[in-house]
Order: C-alpha cells, then structure tokens, then sequence
C-alpha cells in the first residue's frame, strides 16, 4: 500500500513540475522546476529497485547540469518578457499535436498491458542475481559484458568536453593582459631592481 | 497494484509535455534545451522500469548512456547558446537563420 501511495506521490509531482518548467514566465523558475521533476523522477526509480541509476539522476542532473543551465541562465542578460512574445500564438497548435502524442503513447501503453504484442523474453545471462545489490550487479554488467559501450560513453564524454571548451575559448588579445615573459625575468638582475639609499631624517624616499 | 502501464503512463506525460515545450516556448532557446532534457528523462523512466519489471539489468546500462549522451547534449549547447550570444547579443530563434540552411 505504501508503494502505491509513494509511487502516486512522485507521480504527480513529477507531471506537475514538468508542467511548471515549460510554462514559468522566468527561465530561473523553469531550471528549478527542472530539478525538481528531476528529483521526484529518481524516486520513482529507486520505488522498482534502480538504486543506481536514481542517484545518478541526482547527482548528473542536479548536481551538474541543472546548475550548467543555471549558470547560463544567468550569464545571459536576456529580455525573457520579449521571449514570450509568440506564447499564445504556437498553444493551439502545440496542444494539439501533445494530445495526439499523448492518446497514440496511452494507446500503445494499454495495448501492451492487454497483452497485445509479445516481446522477446530476456535473455537470462543478464539477470539480477537475487543475492547482490543493484549497483554490484549493474557494475559485473557495465564492467564485463558491456566495458566496450561503457569506453564509448566515456569517449562521447570526452568529445563533449573538449568541444565545448573549444567552442567557448577566447584566445587573449595582444597587450590587452600581462603575459610572463620567462627570459625577461631571467635576465633581471638584483642591481637593476634594488637601489639604496640614505635619506635624512624626516625625508620621503624619492623613487 | 502498481504494474508497467503506470510507469508507462508517466512516461509517456512526461514525453508529452517535453514536446509541448518545445512548441510553447519557441523563441526561448534555453527552455526548449530544457524541454529536449524532460523528454530523454521520460526515456530513461521507461528503460528503467522495463529493466525492472522484465527482470532485465541491459536496460539501466542503457539508460546510463542516455543520461551520458543527454550530459555532453547539454553541454555542447549551452556552449553553442553561450557564443551565439556573444556574437549576436541575443539568443531568439528566429534570428537563427544566418546559414541560410
């Protein structure tokens, strides 16, 4: 009974926030709601057991692209009142096409519940054992049978990586910044930068 | 009894409201990026409660790299969004149209 109540409990919350984040009027509300949905989705996962995958949810999402797009949100100086403009304008045709989506996407949850289409069973070499964790069985998979797609998504990190910091570089314009000159601090020599003197009492130093 | 259909039914909102976003707020470029990540979200709620209810432990390895694929996603656009910026000074999408596709 808890289950039913808990999973209703993310459920909606869930639908509510995604509904608040493409409908707030402020990009920042938006982000937050976000995070929210994002927040309320990972607790629907860890309900059928992906213990694994919830956290990453969380910290992957919350943790780092929620505040990239927090951070760009508010770099940005934008007119957002200005963004608005065509709202009303694109709900009509927006609203119809989500509620054809929506009835064919229900359409083909029912027809699965009733049994309609028989999918292939699983192939049983994959199964969770009953006596490890989640995370120990997700990792002997990512790990064993998977290491190579696992390598792919590390190398689509990578590209993601460097292509963002490529794209976003700006090389700095000459003489617009101190630059170390390594041979020049070389050369400098003690007598060049120090001098002495021997001012009388009560006199400044004149430099 | 919670069964698949439910999270099935989540999802499938979810996906929904992800493409109404997209067509809500056109102009704003930041809110349809958060649209496009509403709906890889529903995706992986789909794997992930397939993969459970199937017994089947592939499909939270691919809802990993989903959520991998939406993290560079995410990044190379709000990067593409941050330079557009810079050189135009405004980040409508109808003024999107330099290249002349």
């Amino acid at each position: 009974m808890i289950q039913v109540i808990a999973f209703y409990f993310f459920a909606t919350i869930v639908v509510a926030a995604a509904v608040m984040t493409i409908m707030a009027k402020n990009p920042v509300h938006s982000v937050l709601w976000l995070i929210m949905a994002f927040f309320n989705a990972a607790g629907l996962m860890v309900l059928v057991g992906a213990e694994f995958i919830a956290m990453l949810l969380v910290i992957v999402y919350v943790g780092a692209v929620a505040v990239l797009f927090l951070f760009v949100v508010m770099m940005l100086d934008i007119d957002f009142a200005a963004m608005r403009a065509g709202f009303s304008r694109n709900a009509p045709l927006g609203l119809l096409i989500a509620a054809i989506l929506l009835a064919e996407l229900l359409l083909a949850a029912g027809a699965y519940g009733a049994g309609g289409i028989q999918l292939g069973t699983p192939d049983g070499s994959a199964m969770q054992a009953t006596d490890s964790s989640n995370i120990e069985a997700l990792g002997a998979l990512l790990y064993g049978r998977y290491i190579v797609l696992f390598e792919i998504a590390g190398i689509i990190l990578l590209v993601a990586m460097i292509g963002a910091i490529v794209l976003t570089f700006q090389p700095p314009k000459p003489g617009a910044r101190a630059r170390q000159d390594v041979g020049k601090q070389i050369r400098r020599r003690p007598e060049d930068a120090t001098v002495m003197k021997n001012p009388e009492i009560g006199q400044g130093v004149e430099l | 009894m919670i069964g698949i259909e439910h999270y099935l039914t989540v999802g499938a909102i979810l996906f929904v409201l992800g493409v109404l976003g997209i067509f809500l707020n056109r102009k704003n470029v930041i809110v349809i990026l958060m649209a496009v990540e509403l709906i890889l979200l529903s995706v992986n709620l789909n794997l992930v409660a397939f993969s459970a209810f199937m017994q089947d432990l592939v499909g939270q390895v691919f809802a990993m790299l989903v959520l991998t694929v939406a993290a560079a996603e995410a990044a190379i656009g709000l990067a593409i969004l941050v330079i557009y910026f810079r050189t135009r000074g405004s980040i409508a999408v109808d003024d999107i149209n330099r290249m002349k596709g």
